[in-house]
Parts: C-alpha cells; sequence; structure tokens
C-alpha cells in the first residue's frame, strides 16, 4: 500500500468503525458486566446525538449556562512576544474555553452527558478526576439536574488540588480518595470503572476525557467538538479562511480532539499535540505517552501506553494533575499512526514558565495543563516562516494551580 | 501421605470437568495470586491446594491495573509486583508444580501483558510451562477472537465469562465460543467476599445449561463452605474461590497461611462432595 492511498482513505472514512475501532486502537477491553451497559450507552447516543429536543435543550444550556460561545481573542503581546525584527511571525489567537462557567472545557462533556444520563434514568453519577476540572465540572452539572454524584480522585492529587476538592464538595459531591497505586488519574479511574462494574443498573459514569471502552472516545470527542465549530466560525469572521495551526495539550487529550475533530479533514491544518515531559523524558518521570509509550490496553481501550517491559503500566508524572496518566485517547493514537497529527512535549519547567510568560503578556493565568500548550510556542515560533495564524485551546484556567505553581517556584508561604 | 502423580497426566481442563461429571463431582478451583507472599509460598500452596481437594487451580498474574479484582486481590498483586514477580517467575512456578501435582492450572491474567508480549508468543510460553486454561478478564467476547484460535491450536482453553449483566443473546454467543468450561460472575461487581449470593446465580446457571452442555464454573464472592454447597445445589459444576485464599495465604506468616488455606480447601471441598 501506498501513502498516497491510505491517505485519501483517511479522508473518506468516519473513525470510529462500529466496534469502536479507530484503526487497531479503540475498542472495548472491558469486564463483560459492562458489555451491556456499554452497548446501552451506545443506543441512547446514537439515538439522542439526532434528536431535536435534546439538541435544543444541550445548545440552550451551553449558551445560557456554560456561557457560550467564547471568544477566539487575538494574544496581541504574546504574538509581538514571537515576532521577528521584520514583524513577522505567528498570529496566536485563543480559544477561551478557560471563560466556560467552571474554568475549563470540561463541562461541555459533562453537561451532556448528564443529559444523557437523565434520559436513560440513571441517577446516580460517577467520574474520576485528575486536575480537578472534570470532577468540579460533573458536580456542576450533578448538582443543576438533582443527580447524586461521586467523585473519585486520587489522594494524591486531592492535595495538589486542594481547591477543587472543596469546590467539588461545596456542590454537593461525595470525593472519594483513592489510595491505590501513586494516588493519581489513572488510579481514580480505575477505581471509578470498579464502582461502575457494581452500581451498572443504576449508575452512568461520566467519563472525562476521549479515552475508556467505545462509545467514549466518540462521544466525548463528539460533545467537545463545539469548541472546534466554533473556533472555525470564528476563524471565517475574523479573517475570512481556516486556521493554519491548531495548538492543545493532550494528557488523555480531550481538549485537543475538540478543537482537531472539526479541522482533521481540513489538510491545511497542521494539527499539534503538547504531552507533558514532566522532569524530562530521559529522567523516566513524564507523562509523553505518544512520544514515548507504545501500543497497549488501559482502562478499556487500546492505545499508546506508558508500560514496563512486562506490559505492566508504569507511573506517569507531571507538575499538572490533568495530563499525569499514562494513557492516551485511542483517535490520538490514531491521528498519530496517520501523521495527520504531531506530538511534542514540554517539561515540567517549560510549562511553569510558560504559565507565568501568559499571566505576564496577557493577563490570563492558564491552567497547568493549558500552559504545556503555550509552553510549545517556544520551540514551534522559531520554525515557523511567514505570519502563519495559529489558534491555542486555553483550555483552562489556572486559579486551581496557584499553590502548585508556588511551591514550584519556592514560594511556600501561600 | 501424598500419592505421587506423574507430571504427564495432567489433563485439560475440559477433560478434567469430563471425569468429574462420570463421579458426580463438582469441581474446587480456588485462586490465589502467583508471588504473594513470595514465589516459594506460591509453589507450597499450589501443591497443599491440590492435597487439599482442589480439582484445578486458577493462578492470578500479578498486574498493575487490576479492574475486575477488588481490595483483596489488588492488594496482593500490588505487594507481588513490588517484590519484582514477572510473568517468567509465575510460569517456572508452574513449571516445576506440575512435576508435583496432576491438577490443570488456568492463568488469570489481564490483556495487556498478553498483548505486550505477542499473542503467539505468550500462549508458547504459557504452553512450554505447562499452563492448560487461560481467563483474561478485561477481553469479553467481542474482543477475544484475537486469543481464542490461536490458543485453541495450541491445546489451551481461553474460558470466557457471563455476568448477572449479559442478555440472552450474548449468553449464547459466550456459550458457543467458552472453552474448557464457562465462568459465571455471580455477582454485578469485581472479585471479592461477599455474605450474601445473588438468587440471580440460580437463573444464570438454568439459562446455561438450556444453552450448553458445556459445565459451569461460579466465582466472584464465595467465601464459605455454605455459600458454595449453595452454588452447587443450584447445578454449578465448579466453585471458583479466591479472594477468601487470598486473604488467608497473605494472613500471618507462610506456614500459616499455608495450613489455613490447605483447612479452608479441605472444608470447601467437603461442603460440595
Amino acid at each position: 500500500m501506498t501513502a498516497t492511498p491510505l491517505k485519501s482513505d483517511r479522508l473518506k472514512h468516519q473513525v470510529p468503525d462500529n466496534l469502536g475501532r479507530f484503526g487497531i486502537y479503540g475498542g472495548k477491553y472491558v469486564p463483560e458486566t459492562l458489555m451491556p451497559a456499554l452497548a446501552e450507552l451506545e443506543t441512547a447516543y446514537a439515538k439522542y446525538k439526532v434528536d431535536p429536543e435534546f439538541n435544543e435543550e444541550l445548545n440552550g444550556l451551553l449558551k445560557d449556562y456554560v456561557g457560550r460561545a467564547n471568544p477566539l481573542y487575538f494574544a496581541e503581546r504574546l504574538t509581538q512576544h514571537y515576532a521577528r525584527p521584520d514583524g513577522t511571525g505567528a498570529q496566536i489567537y485563543l480559544k477561551r474555553e478557560d471563560l466556560n462557567h467552571t474554568g475549563a472545557h470540561k463541562i461541555n462533556n459533562a453537561l451532556a452527558q448528564a443529559l444523557l444520563a437523565i434520559r436513560m434514568g440513571k441517577k446516580r453519577i460517577i467520574a474520576e478526576t485528575g486536575a480537578g476540572q472534570h470532577g468540579v465540572a460533573t458536580a456542576t452539572v450533578c448538582a443543576r439536574f438533582g443527580l447524586e454524584c461521586i467523585i473519585y480522585m486520587g489522594v494524591q492529587d486531592m492535595e495538589r488540588q486542594k481547591l477543587n476538592v472543596f469546590r467539588m464538595r461545596l456542590l454537593g459531591a461525595t470525593v472519594q480518595p483513592v489510595t491505590a497505586g501513586t494516588g493519581t488519574l489513572k488510579d481514580a479511574t480505575s477505581e471509578a470503572i470498579r464502582d461502575w462494574v457494581t452500581n451498572v443498573e443504576n449508575t452512568h459514569y461520566i467519563l472525562g476525557s476521549v479515552a475508556g471502552p467505545h462509545p467514549y472516545p466518540m462521544m466525548v470527542r463528539d460533545f467537545h467538538g463545539v469548541i472546534g465549530k466554533e473556533t472555525r466560525h470564528q476563524c471565517e469572521e475574523k479573517w475570512g479562511g481556516l486556521p493554519d495551526i491548531l495548538l492543545a495539550c493532550v494528557g488523555g487529550g480531550s481538549n485537543a480532539m475538540g478543537l482537531f475533530h472539526e479541522f482533521v479533514s481540513e489538510e491545511s491544518v497542521r494539527l499539534i499535540g503538547v504531552e507533558a515531559a514532566g522532569e524530562s523524558v530521559i529522567s523516566g518521570k513524564h507523562a509523553a505517552t505518544l512520544t514515548e509509550g507504545r501500543p497497549g490496553v488501559l482502562h478499556g481501550a487500546m492505545s499508546y501506553l506508558l508500560q514496563d517491559t512486562e506490559g505492566q503500566v508504569v507511573e506517569a508524572h507531571s507538575i499538572s494533575a490533568g495530563l499525569d496518566y499514562p494513557g492516551v485517547g485511542p483517535e490520538h493514537s490514531y491521528l498519530k499512526d496517520t501523521g495527520r497529527a504531531e506530538y511534542h512535549s514540554v517539561t515540567d519547567k517549560e510549562a511553569v514558565d510558560a504559565l507565568c510568560k501568559v499571566s505576564e503578556l496577557e493577563g490570563i493565568i492558564p491552567a497547568l495543563e493549558t500552559a504545556h500548550a503555550f509552553a510549545y510556542l517556544d520551540k514551534l515560533c522559531p520554525q515557523l516562516e511567514g505570519s502563519p495564524r495559529i489558534v491555542i485551546n486555553c483550555s483552562g484556567r489556572g486559579d486551581k494551580d496557584v499553590n502548585t505553581i508556588a511551591k514550584y517556584l519556592g514560594n511556600d508561604d501561600l | 501421605m501424598t500419592i505421587f502423580r506423574m507430571t504427564t497426566t495432567i489433563v485439560s481442563v475440559a477433560d478434567r470437568f469430563q471425569e468429574l461429571k462420570q463421579q458426580s463431582q463438582c469441581a474446587l478451583v480456588p485462586f490465589i495470586t502467583a508471588g504473594d507472599p513470595d514465589l516459594e509460598t506460591t509453589a507450597k500452596a499450589i501443591q497443599v491446594l491440590a492435597e487439599n481437594g482442589a480439582d484445578m487451580i486458577e493462578l492470578g498474574v500479578p498486574y498493575s491495573d487490576p479492574l475486575a479484582d477488588g481490595p483483596t486481590i489488588q492488594a496482593a498483586a500490588t505487594r507481588a509486583l513490588a517484590k519484582g514477580v514477572k510473568l517468567e517467575d509465575v510460569l517456572a512456578i508452574v513449571k516445576e508444580v506440575s512435576s508435583k501435582v496432576s491438577v490443570p492450572i488456568i492463568l488469570f491474567t489481564y490483556y495487556n501483558p498478553i498483548y505486550y508480549r505477542g499473542v503467539e508468543s505468550f500462549l508458547e510460553l504459557i504452553k512450554d510451562a505447562g499452563v492448560k486454561g487461560l481467563v483474561v478478564p478485561d477481553l469479553p467476547l467481542e474482543e477475544a477472537e484475537v486469543l481464542i484460535e490461536p490458543a485453541k491450536a495450541m491445546g489451551i482453553e481461553v474460558t470466557l465469562l457471563v455476568a448477572p449483566t449479559s442478555s440472552q443473546e450474548r449468553i449464547k454467543a459466550i456459550s458457543s465460543k467458552s472453552q474448557g468450561f464457562i465462568y459465571l460472575v455471580s455477582v454485578t461487581g469485581v472479585t471479592g467476599m461477599r455474605t450474601a449470593m445473588g438468587t440471580r446465580v440460580n437463573e444464570l446457571l438454568v439459562e446455561l445449561h438450556q444453552e450448553t452442555d458445556k459445565p459451569v464454573g461460579v466465582g466472584f464472592g464465595i467465601s464459605s463452605p455454605e455459600q458454595a454447597k449453595q452454588v452447587k445445589e443450584w447445578g454449578a459444576e465448579a466453585v471458583i474461590v479466591g479472594s477468601a485464599f487470598v486473604k488467608r495465604l497473605a494472613d500471618g506468616t507462610p506456614e500459616l497461611g499455608l495450613k489455613a488455606i490447605g483447612e479452608f480447601c479441605r472444608s470447601l471441598k467437603n461442603a460440595i462432595s
């Protein structure tokens, strides 16, 4: 097979296929107990995604409750910062998901899944959270609709994201500490899946990323697809064309898929995902799954995975709780292998530096996760010719991270 | 005194069930996590179980992310991994004990370690060690095809699981594909000790027996001789007990643990004999 037909096939074929496969990735690697629930979810999603009443309610709430559409903002001083002496250089725009209610993109998906759960007759909601943004978004929509809400969170993450733990509790959710493993997102996800296996008959699991078994990677991508759709419209309005480059951080990869999906078939648009290199890729203490991992199975899907020579999943490391995950959504693995998207990584230090820079230059404190996307500008901008338009998914705000940053910068007295 | 049995006589899982059927016996299948508290004790434990009425032994390969397991087996796996237990160590134990016991050994492992090595290489490794059956809890019917056929070609039986949530169509499809026996998960949940058996198990056993001639083993949540007896009376061909063994084996010194599992195994076997 030559490269050319593969490329055109890719553009013609919708992924995932009926079995939830993106190429070799995805699938449903779960205990039998969950298979009927996944089938039920698949059927419900297929029904309601084309249901006018469902979409009317969802779109109404996205507008009035979440505050969409959020702006596509021209980051003037950041653009100047990277400008060449002759005035050319990347034109940097931010898709302001940080301005959503609850402060991150996560609510797009949490809200839509809650509406789905209600229609499926499930009154108990569970979710996993790393940075706490998905947990807060889920707790928020559960409060809004009067649903019971249990959030699984690793103990290490509860420590570094104290503010979000308090927010979730204020919203009436039960935050269930997970002590297994390193007490981070991977362990919280495993525990949420175990809860779902046990309570599947009355419980819906609002998975927070484009990960997990089919139909989650597809469904979560579609629910975040509003990010890319708005971006396309806003680009059209601002300059009458497409963006040249899309840039987003990737942990599980939901904000990146939400932005990319609309543009995957637009071959002129360069798609770049940025992973967490932690202390450094060489140190082994990182979360650069697509850069350093190899295909494997975690949490119900086949995808790139950080694992040892025995096929045991290894612990990830990142200063950012939301990126501290040894797996990644299967569609990113597919986009990597087909060459449609490229993935790079930046270290904790580079991310913190970028966070400070964006705060000072734009008056926007991005989340540590989001800061990874910004940090890649240092490497990307010098390589670019002319003045291409870059859209960065400003996926979340950084209020939750001030303690972590202060500690990192040596200000322990905060 | 223990009767010494020749290694070459270890039969397949299906054949073992056939023998038991002729004797109108319900099989007892204890589960232990390999490498907990240590590999030496695992080897001894297999012998102790075989001497005390175990008809087959399910041996858990420790895994970092055991999604289908409750706290007891998770903790055992974590301890074993912390000691550096690897698949090759587990298989060395299987090879070692197969000269001393005649019970078929069924390996319980999650899919990623299989996929990482490659299905064919993995199967060759376990076949060489003398493993007879394979249970992969995160490989449902739809994903299991890649394993079932190559395993069959090598004489390894891949047993699939049926859950209380499985529909009739799924039960039918799983029954036809499952090798050796059908593993009926008795609870909607993960592994671990429970005090009561859902009556759904009874209904499912009836459903399964209408569907297939293959033996059915009931597991997840069985922790007492009374429960084992109940499950046998409902018509199960095998009773699978895991966490209750793992907990006893890990309690106190290895010697005490081995003594405890021997006695427990005997009490379970008596309850279903």
